[in-house]
């Protein structure tokens, strides 16, 4: 299928947006306290906000029928382009705030960059979302210090979550060819969003790794196991009564 | 047909928010434009935050209350930029949130932190429990001197 790169960068952004905000959307009602539960469903509901946002302009430029619903609900793991971070399992409290912290961090530099991109709905849509996503960082970035710099348990915690999501970090910033053809440089990126990272973990009294392996392939639609069963239950209802509203 | 847009302004003006009913959709600043075309009457809304699930129902309402004003062609337009600020909310609105028990935005707190004026006594003695609260656009408060819990519109 010969997909227009713009069409293609505009549902990766969504991607990266829906499933992060379906993820987070599993604390709640679980939540550790009530307030928390209420700031990680409000950022879930901000996360879907924006998904729906890039999903209609990935439908006006994709055409032939396609709606935000479709995209969202209709397409298979293969055509699914977010990265493999957000797809990952939402572990415990420090995984999950660890995640959005590197997240929303990478979101935040993406969207400043993306303010002055040509397609100006792009711009439009980053503008209208980066007030957002700076409370999310804000937000995360003081549960990683909370946590490192907490209880011996706590602390623990983050270090485990560090090991286990550090290496789906270097897919961030390694470009495909859409994000190239889109005229966007994630590469260019990255040494700002370190330098945030190290001086966060500092205050947070936790190690930066130094290892440099990345697992990529989710941005190009090579999933972990994770994906598949997430899709099964996101799209349950459109897949088994097409078209059913309530 | 300056006329015309008064009158649907006016209309516009009784329809309340769905998840703060003291203000209307027009204290909230986010109708952005009316406009009648050929008989058309073209109302261009903005969203609070992206994720408002009030959205919808406002532009259900909107096309509800003009069709039993007797309008029939009715569009609403979504606009998405400049994206919406709390600075578009009117100076009466502000006064009915206080009345109704949230702090009114306040420019002093563009990073919400203890002291947001408490909207039952006034005391300027409270703590910031949480800066997301009931829906998007607001933080939770508490005020140390009357213990009222409230909520603060936070600036956007
Ligand atoms: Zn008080």
């Amino acid at each position: 299928m010969d997909v227009n790169p713009t069409t293609e960068f505009v549902l990766h952004l969504a991607d990266n947006a829906l499933i992060l905000g379906q993820r987070n959307a599993e604390w709640c009602g679980h939540g550790p306290v009530l307030e928390q539960d209420i700031a990680i469903s409000n950022i879930s509901l901000d996360l879907i906000g924006q998904a729906r946002s890039f999903y209609q302009y990935a439908a006006e430029l994709q055409g032939n029928g396609a709606t935000e619903d479709s995209l969202a609900y209709l397409r298979n793991e293969r055509q699914f382009r977010n990265c493999l971070l957000v797809e990952q399992p939402k572990g415990d409290w420090a995984t999950t705030t660890l995640r959005q912290f590197f997240f929303s961090t990478y979101q935040q530099l993406l969207f400043q960059q993306l303010l002055s991109h040509s397609d100006e709905r792009i711009a439009a849509i980053a503008e209208k979302t980066l007030k957002e996503v700076n409370y999310h960082v804000r937000w995360s970035s003081e549960w990683v210090i909370r946590l490192g710099d907490g209880t011996a348990e706590s602390h623990r915690r983050l270090e485990q979550a560090i090991q286990d999501l550090w290496l789906f970090t270097g897919e961030l910033f390694t470009s495909t060819h859409y994000e190239i053809e889109s005229g966007v440089d994630v590469a260019l990126l990255r040494s700002n969003w370190e330098e945030k990272i190290r001086s966060n973990f500092e205050e947070a009294s936790a190690e930066m790794p130094t290892n440099v392996f990345a697992r990529t392939g989710g941005k190009t639609g090579l999933h972990s196991e994770h994906l598949g069963f997430m899709l099964a239950e996101l799209q349950y209802l459109q897949r088994s009564f097409p078209g059913c509203e309530w | 047909m300056v006329d015309t847009t008064q009158a649907v302004y006016e209309i516009l003006s009784r329809i309340a928010d769905p998840e703060i009913p003291v203000l209307t959709i027009l204290d909230l600043g986010i109708v952005r434009n009316v406009e009648v075309k050929d008989q058309e009457v073209i109302v261009t809304i903005t969203s609070t935050y992206t994720g408002c699930p009030a959205m919808d129902m406002i532009a259900t309402q909107i096309r509800m209350e003009l069709a039993a004003a007797g309008y029939s062609s009715v569009r609403i337009e979504q606009s998405i930029r400049p994206a919406w600020t709390t600075d578009w909310m009117s100076e009466a609105g502000k006064e009915k949130l206080k009345e109704y028990g949230i702090a009114p935005p306040d420019k002093r707190f563009t990073i919400p932190e203890d002291g947001v004026a408490c909207p039952r006594c006034g005391s300027n003695n409270t703590r910031l429990v949480s800066e997301f609260g009931s829906t998007a656009c607001k933080a939770l408060y508490q005020c140390r001197d009357c213990q009222e819990p409230f909520d603060f519109f936070k600036c956007h």
